[in-house]
Formats: C-alpha cells, sequence, structure tokens
C-alpha cells in the first residue's frame, strides 16, 4: 500500500504496516525535555521509582526557557535537572546552548526518527524527516524511562507549496498564510506533510520554520521528505552518516491536499491574540511597536540574523523601540559574529541575549508594560504570552520585524531591504 | 462516575497561557500555589470563587499551545471535576488524561455559566439541570480509558510494569 510519510516512519519504526488511525506502541528514538516541563517528568518517575533511563545519549534535558535563571525557584529547578541528567547519564544543554529544538535539529535528530519533547514544538524536527511530536511531561518521562510510547498515527493533510518567493516574503510568510488557511485547530489530531517545488528548494533554515509552526494549526507533526538539503544540513553539523532518504509514496491516501502558490504572497503577519488572525502586511501598515524580538526556534537562525542585520546595518534602532536578538543556539551566535551581523545589530542598537527561548514564553528578558505592543519572529501570540495579559502581540518574519525595529511601526519589509536580500 | 456542580463558561481557545500563564513559570514545582491562579488571565475571578465539583466549559479548541501539563493538572487541584468543550487541542486532551481529569466532548453551546450540570461518565449522559436538557458524548479512545482507569499514565506503568494499551485499530 502506498504510505504518507508519517505511516512510512511509523512502520518502518515498529516493523510492521501501520495506517492512519492505528493505536501504535513505538519506539522513542531521542526524547527531550526542557527547564519548563522537565522538573515535573523528573517528579513523575521518582514518585513511580522508576528513575532510569532507556537511552540515556538520546536523553536530553533543556535548560532554555530561563535561562539565565531569573529567580532562585527556577534556579532550583535548573539544579534538580543537572542532578538528574548526572545520576542517569543524560544529556544536559546547559544556559547558553540554546533553545532544545534547534539543537536537536543541530545534534540529534535525523530522517526517520521518532522524537518525542515535553514542548510542543517539538514537531520542527519533522523538517528533516523524522516523526517528532509534542507531549506533556508524564508523556516524555515514561517515553525517557522505558524507550518507548504509544501513539496513534495521524492521517496527514498535505501542503503542497509551488511558486518562486518574491522578494521580502519568506518560509514564515508562507507558514503563517497556512494557518491562516487551515485555523488554529484545523489540523488537531493530524499530521502536515510540506511539500511541492518550492519546499524541495527550501534551505534546512527555512524548512525548519514551516515544520516548527505546524502545531499552530493543532497539528501533532510537521513534515518534510528528506533530500540532498538534508543530507548537507547534517554534514554540515557532522552527522551526515545520519542521513537517509524518506519519501511519500505515489497514491498515499491524504485527508486533505491544499495547493498554494507562492509567487504572489505578501508579508505576513499574525494579529493579536490567535495565531490564525493572518493579515498581510498592508493591513497593519503603521501600528505602532513598543518592542521588536527577533529570535526563538522559529526565527534565530543565521539565515535570519542575516536579513535583520542587512535591514539594520549603519542605521538606528527608533528611540521608541526595544529591539531584542536571540540567536537560536550557541554555533549561530558564533556565526552571526563572525559574518558581522552582530556588530551591525549592536551599532544599531540592538540588545543581544543569550542563546535560549529570550522573551518568548513571558519569563523574562521582554515582558511587555499594559498596553504595549511586540512584534515578534516567535510562534505564538496568546494573551498573557509575553508575560503581561494586557499587552498585544504581533507575529511576523525576521525582515517584517527589522522593518519595524528601525521606523517604529509596522512597515513593507521590501520598503527598507537592501537588493542583496531583498532576492 | 457520577459528578455534580456548576458551569464556569469559556470562549475558544483558551490557551495553556491563559491557564497557567509564563509570568508564574517559577511556581511551576510548586502547584497548589500555581493552582490558586488557574484560568486567571481569562477570568480573574474564577480561582477564588469555584467550588470543588464544579466543571470548566470551554468552546472548541481548549488547551491550545504550549505541552504544560501543569495546565490539567493545576485546573484539577483547583477541584474541578471535568472540563467539558466542543473540542480540545491534542496535547492538552492527552496531558489531562494522563493526569487523571475527565475532559468530555460535548456541544457546549447548550450550557451557560453557573448552570447546574450532572454527569454520568460511563454512560456518557450530561445532564443539564438548569435548563433540563440531556447531552451525550462521545467515547473516549480505547487506549484513553485504559489510562483514566489505571489512575493515569504514571499509575498504569507502576500498575503494570510496562505500557500495555491496546495495539490496533
Amino acid at each position: 500500500m502506498a504510505l504518507t510519510l508519517a505511516e512510512k516512519i511509523l512502520s518502518q519504526r515498529t516493523g510492521r504496516e501501520v495506517r492512519a488511525g492505528d493505536t501504535i506502541i513505538a519506539p522513542v528514538d531521542v526524547a527531550l525535555g526542557q527547564d519548563g516541563t522537565s522538573p515535573l517528568a523528573v517528579k513523575q518517575l521518582e514518585s513511580i521509582g522508576l528513575e532510569k533511563v532507556a537511552n540515556p545519549e538520546n536523553t536530553v534535558f533543556f535548560i532554555d526557557h530561563a535561562a539565565p535563571s531569573p529567580r532562585k525557584e527556577l534556579s532550583n529547578d535548573h539544579k534538580m535537572l543537572r542532578e538528574f541528567a548526572e545520576k542517569t547519564g543524560s544529556v544536559l544543554s546547559d544556559v547558553g546552548a540554546g533553545v532544545c529544538h534547534q539543537l536537536i535539529a543541530e545534534d540529534f535528530g535525523a530522517p526517520g526518527q521518532v522524537i518525542i519533547g515535553a514542548d510542543s514544538h517539538t514537531c520542527m524536527a519533522g523538517a528533516l524527516g523524522a516523526f517528532a511530536t509534542g507531549m506533556g511531561s508524564t508523556d516524555v518521562a515514561i517515553g525517557m524511562a522505558l524507550g518507548k510510547t504509544w501513539l496513534r498515527v495521524p492521517e496527514t493533510i498535505r501542503i503542497n507549496i509551488t511558486g518562486k518567493l518574491p522578494a521580502g516574503v519568506f518560509a514564515k510568510d508562507i507558514v503563517l498564510h497556512v494557518i491562516g488557511i487551515l485555523g488554529a485547530d484545523g489540523a488537531t489530531y493530524k499530521a502536515l506533510e510540506f511539500t511541492g517545488e518550492t519546499v524541495a528548494e527550501m534551505p534546512m533554515d527555512d524548512r525548519l520554520t514551516l515544520s516548527n509552526m505546524a502545531v499552530e494549526a493543532g497539528a501533532k507533526a510537521g513534515l518534510i521528505e528528506s533530500d540532498s538539503v538534508t543530507k548537507s544540513y547534517l554534514e554540515q553539523n557532522g552527522r551526515g552518516q545520519a542521513f537517509k532518504p524518506l519519501k511519500a509514496d505515489e497514491g498515499a491516501d491524504y485527508e486533505r491536499i491544499i495547493d498554494i502558490d507562492v509567487s504572489n504572497l505578501e508579508p505576513t503577519l499574525a494579529a493579536p491574540h490567535t495565531v490564525d488572525n493572518v493579515r498581510t502586511v498592508g493591513d497593519l501598515q503603521g501600528t505602532a511597536v513598543d518592542q521588536v524580538f527577533i529570535g526563538s526556534c522559529t526565527n534565530g537562525r543565521l539565515s535570519d540574523i542575516a536579513i535583520a542585520a542587512s535591514i539594520l546595518k549603519g542605521k538606528q534602532v527608533a528611540a521608541s523601540v526595544r529591539c531584542r536578538v536571540v540567536p537560536s543556539s550557541r554555533k549561530i551566535f558564533l556565526e552571526a559574529i563572525q559574518a558581522g551581523y552582530i556588530e551591525q545589530l549592536v551599532e544599531a542598537g540592538a540588545v543581544i541575549l543569550a542563546p535560549g527561548c529570550g522573551p518568548c514564553v513571558g519569563v523574562h528578558e521582554g515582558i511587555l508594560g499594559d498596553g504595549e505592543v511586540s512584534l515578534n519572529t516567535s510562534n505564538r501570540n496568546f494573551q498573557g504570552r509575553l508575560g503581561n495579559p494586557l499587552g498585544c502581540i504581533y507575529l511576523g518574519s525576521p525582515a517584517v520585524a527589522a522593518a519595524a525595529a528601525l521606523t517604529g511601526v509596522i512597515t513593507d519589509p521590501r520598503e527598507v531591504l537592501t537588493n542583496a536580500h531583498g532576492r | 462516575m457520577r459528578m455534580e456542580g456548576k458551569a464556569w463558561k469559556f470562549g475558544d481557545n483558551i490557551s495553556t497561557d491563559h491557564i497557567a500563564p509564563g509570568r508564574l513559570f517559577h511556581l511551576r514545582s510548586n502547584l497548589p500555589e500555581l493552582a490558586k491562579h488557574v484560568l486567571e488571565d481569562a477570568d480573574p475571578e474564577f480561582a477564588d470563587k469555584v467550588a470543588p465539583g464544579d466543571f470548566v466549559v470551554g468552546g472548541k479548541n481548549f488547551g491550545l499551545g504550549s505541552s504544560r501539563e501543569h495546565a490539567p493538572t493545576i485546573i484539577k487541584l483547583a477541584g474541578v471535576s471535568a472540563v467539558l468543550a466542543k473540542s480540545f487541542a491534542r496535547i492538552f486532551f492527552r496531558n489531562a488524561v494522563n493526569v487523571g481529569l475527565p475532559v468530555i466532548i460535548c456541544d457546549t453551546d447548550q450550557i451557560d455559566a453557573y448552570d447546574e450540570l450532572a454527569i454520568d461518565l460511563s454512560k456518557g449522559i450530561i445532564y443539564n439541570k438548569t435548563k433540563s436538557l440531556e447531552l451525550r458524548t462521545s467515547p473516549l479512545p480505547k487506549a484513553m480509558i485504559r489510562l483514566l482507569d489505571d489512575g493515569g499514565l504514571a499509575a498504569h506503568v507502576s500498575k503494570h510494569g510496562d505500557l500495555v494499551v491496546d495495539e490496533g485499530e
């Protein structure tokens, strides 16, 4: 039978043909948690006397959400995670290493794996051709301890993307457009499969952005076939041997196929307070912003920082705006320093924060005041997300964010992009 | 299992940021304290006024957003006996079952704020006593019923020494 990418990966990993709707027990290749969810996972394991992990080299605890710690309670949580990792031989990724999902992509993820993480954006590793999904602390704790988890094999919605992206329009604009079509619950319990010529030509940085936001339509996974781009990404990260080609079969059974031609796509934003409240930049032009956040697992990679630097280089962030730039990993931070982007951004008045989640979760590093507005390159704009229910968040691409940092209002990035990055 | 209580009504797309916001991240290892703020950003009076046995009633896509299991855990700790909604976000639904908080899918347009409800989970019937209406709920997947019967996922693994949900269609 012809299989979707989700069915194919889960069939390979269970050793028998499984189809959408089947309940399966699947082996777990990589299990991860972060500092907001892992303490509860550890306590659950302690409560049932199961303080072990099945696969220590691929069990990873990331300290990224509140890193460095702003409060003693969180410092104590971090301490507990370091101790548990030490005790079980698991991997600990400490303050400053970066966002969990970026590091999973760089150091752990590979095509054909089953990855579970106590963080909803675990789906980002789907860009490598892994079946990667977010779960809660207890599910992941049990997955870590037993090396397996239970799953319902999802139906798949295929998102077929064609056309050449216009200047100033990026993967973030595509995925916001897709979420606008599907709605915040349009893919609940389903997998998304991003495919088509535009995805085939997309560098891994951009594919990761697509897969990252699959959960914002409710999806369980956001999958992309593995190909030569995947292979060279793994090689660049010293893991070329982890590559294997994977694609969906011709004639596989899709619940729905959505065709999107991006040749005329406009810069696209999500307006407060849901991610499916999608508008084009023209609808929002002139909206004043108090803060800009360029970073997160969605858009804190080298190409994202390069675009922001190209817009802000030799200029100044508007006096009314606080601009925060957070590289997604230490590797990206170093590359951005070597390329000169960090110097350009600092000279323009941006604040650079340690690789990690930055203000995304509303813990620290950019809490909004009452009535303030932030434009983020991250993935969520829910009420209260930046630490204040009286704040408002818009989501957009790094180009849209840097353009707003420059002018102080939501601005079409095509008005400020230099030729080099405007494609 | 029969449950009785009052309905606390919420809208569509109640996120885990409404239920357990990031500004209270430091209370995640102090769940009784975090529970005092449950759903605060959706209804500031809820945590103070909810009585043991009451129900949280949402619209569509209840619990969207982050994977934080703290969200269903503090709803349960606040004394809520079940959450009813037209639909649930996937991770919240799975987490609720794992922590032993019943989640019920039904037409919540038939329930208004403060209606008195009685729910018979085994029969899948929700009685709206205030409106003299009877609503039906669809059964949970078999794997989830097994986990709920065992008292949640951790208790299931503790009891069986393994993960033993039924595989198949």
